[in-house]
């Protein structure tokens, strides 16, 4: 790992998370990925929103981009776009993906374009002290739900299958191995990848909560996550109250930046000159 | 070989964009600009650029400020409600200096207002419509070729000063069909951003020439920079201390302020021995064409100071005009926006009367003959 950080970090660490945050492991996983595909680090772009999550671009080593809150998907569908040779990962957290950002988030799935999304879910928003997010749990205590959280929290990996995401998968900070190899799978996967890291928040969902400290939580995600292969030969009851992780969805659609270039390019200059 | 053609002026925008060498444009459709989308759909594959219909404003303009960075000269179009819609977005912009160019073809408001109705109520939300201190260059055309022409000026303002420009159009010249003369594009000089030298260890993604703006890497070229809208220093990275702060938004500022002879256009019309100043801009402008010559014939001795950049203001132009007339009119479609401009630079030295039409309709030559005491 003393290796990867040299290559893949700048020298700006050390970093600003709080100590027990999962965001570390989830960066590292990332980077992890990226020296598993030995991805060109000059022609690999990384670009988040704002949040816990998204100051992750300001310590990697590639051409990186720290956008506004919400809209990390469609600075990243015009750099993917407007340059398809790069590889481009975005950075997100569970508030700047699917709440200000929700709309982008459905919309890049639906176009297939071939980003790679990892996000952290912490289940709150961590950088403005513990307010509910779109995936805190219903009757989450938040400083913003002090009697609880009444709204039902998304299903990240169902949201993106249903809005046409062909590449969805989840894992954990503690399934350490497993979060490299779906990043990497998702980075590979010629489409809209999407891979939900449950990661822990000791400090501000921790507390609230009385979830216990970091390692306590990561044990929790230890003894309710299932490999979604395990889970093929269990009961409902036995998977009740669990998660699923691992390769959740795998489809093929066309890619939408070759599509472009098949399609419209071509019948545009058709006939032309 | 220049082609003679009747355009509009949403059209002519569009053109211009080609013509500058724009590879990318997003947006979402909204009336009255939507037919510089339309256009840019069919035109940007035919000259192997890219454009989408994102979901919606917000994301037009991350998408643009996403391509810009990798090298491309970029558009995007809006009206009166995505034009608010896109003010966070052009604050990244700046402070990222990031070169983009936003065209803005104006309608009534507030909010949905009269989508199809002429009026130039954006001049301050140009200027201010995003939070915090920045600055902006906002250029606003006259005529269908000078959609054309003032396009390209966009490019080269916005690339050559790393600031997002305003092209501030309104719905009477967005819509007017007028007669372009359009040149062979091999024969426009495409205006490009300042380059840095080789990749190095040394990079400093923020640091300034002389003419205090810094050299533009594009992403996939090795450079590995970062871009951030938090206040950075010359790294690029997070720095929020005061003297950082304080540094930045001063050389951003000042990058516009120092280069005004550059950036000021305008245009004067018989007022070598005017008495009577009209200030005007856009299609409001084009009313005070006719009714300076109709007064003229009259013997009324009035001419027109047209503005061609709104931002930065003409501030040192429009002291002297003031000098030199007895009398301003300012002329425009909206309740009163460039007036009070005007007379905080007139400081007093000349009467400054307004005449605002703010009911939809674009102000007629007769009424400004009126004004000016013709008949």
């Amino acid at each position: 790992m003393e290796k990867l950080v040299e290559k893949y970090f700048r020298p700006r660490l050390p970093h600003i998370w709080c100590p027990g945050c999962g965001n570390g492991i989830v960066t590292g996983a990332i980077v992890k990925a990226i020296d598993k595909l030995g991805l060109n680090q000059d022609e690999t772009v990384i670009v988040s929103g704002i949040g816990c999550s998204s100051r992750a671009s300001g310590y990697l080593n590639f051409d990186t981009v720290h956008s506004a809150h919400g809209r990390a998907l469609p600075v990243a569908t015009g750099v993917k776009l407007s340059e398809p040779r790069l590889n481009v990962i975005v950075v997100t957290g569970d508030g700047d993906s699917t709440a200000i950002g929700g709309n982008h988030f459905i919309h890049a799935a639906r176009r297939n374009i071939n980003l790679t999304v990892v996000l952290y879910n912490n289940n709150i928003y961590g950088m403005t002290g513990g307010q509910y997010s779109p995936l805190t749990p219903s009757h989450s205590i938040a400083t913003t739900a002090p009697y609880g959280t009444l709204e039902r929290p998304f299903d990240v990996p169902e949201l993106a299958k249903a809005a046409g995401a062909t590449f969805v998968a989840r894992s954990t900070a503690f399934h350490t191995q497993l979060l490299v190899d779906v990043i990497a799978q998702g980075i590979a996967h010629d489409g809209f990848s999407l891979i939900e890291a449950v990661t822990q928040c000791p400090i501000y969902n921790g507390r609230q909560n009385k979830l216990g400290d970091a390692p306590t939580m990561m044990k929790w995600q230890r003894d309710h996550a299932v490999n979604v292969e395990a889970a093929k030969k269990m009961t409902p009851e036995q998977l009740a109250g669990k998660f699923l992780i691992g390769v959740l969805h795998k489809s093929e659609a066309p890619e939408y930046t070759k599509q472009y270039d098949d399609l419209v390019i071509a019948n545009a200059q058709k006939g032309a000159k | 070989m220049a082609k003679v053609l009747l355009m509009q002026g949403n059209q002519a925008c569009a053109e211009g964009a080609i013509a500058a060498g724009v590879k990318f444009f997003a947006g979402y459709p909204i009336t009255p600009s939507t037919e510089i989308a339309e256009s840019l759909a069919k035109r940007l594959p035919q000259v192997g650029g890219k454009f989408i219909q994102m979901e919606d404003e917000i994301a037009s303009m991350a998408a643009i400020i996403g391509a810009s960075l990798t090298g491309k000269k970029v558009l995007t179009a809006t009206s009166g409600p995505g034009f608010s819609l896109k003010q966070e977005l052009i604050g990244y912009a700046a402070i990222t200096e990031t070169p983009v160019v936003i065209a803005n073809v104006q309608r009534v408001g507030p909010s949905t207002g009269q989508p199809t109705a002429a009026a130039q109520g954006d001049v301050m939300q140009a200027r201010w419509g995003t939070h915090g201190d920045h600055p902006i260059i906002a250029l606003t055309p006259a005529s269908v070729p000078e959609c054309f022409s003032l396009t390209i000026k966009a490019y080269e303002m916005s690339e050559k000063y790393r600031v997002p420009v305003i092209f501030l159009m309104d719905e009477v010249i967005g819509h007017m069909r007028e007669k372009i003369e359009l040149p062979d594009y091999s024969e426009v000089k495409q205006p490009c951003r300042k380059a840095p030298a080789a990749p190095s260890a040394d990079y400093q993604a923020y640091k300034p020439d002389q003419d205090l703006v810094p050299p533009m890497a594009a992403f996939g070229q090795g450079y590995r920079y970062h871009v951030t809208g938090l206040v950075h220093d010359e790294t690029g990275f997070p720095n929020g201390s005061p003297a950082a702060t304080a540094k930045l938004l001063k050389r951003l500022h000042e990058k516009i302020e120092n280069h005004l002879d550059d950036i000021v256009l305008y245009e004067e019309y018989r007022l070598e021995d005017a008495d009577t100043a009209i200030i005007a801009y856009g299609g409001t402008a084009r009313s005070a064409y006719a009714a300076i010559d109709m007064a003229r014939e009259q013997g009324i001795k009035a001419g027109m100071f047209r503005m061609i950049t709104m931002w930065p203001f003409p501030d040192k132009q429009i002291a002297k005009l003031a000098t030199k007339v007895k009398n301003i009119v300012v002329a425009e479609m909206n309740y009163g926006q460039v007036v009070g401009e005007v007379k905080r630079v007139v400081e007093g030295k000349a009467p400054v009367k307004l005449v605002a039409k703010y009911d939809s309709d674009p102000i007629s030559p007769k009424e400004l003959l009126q004004v000016l005491g013709g008949r």
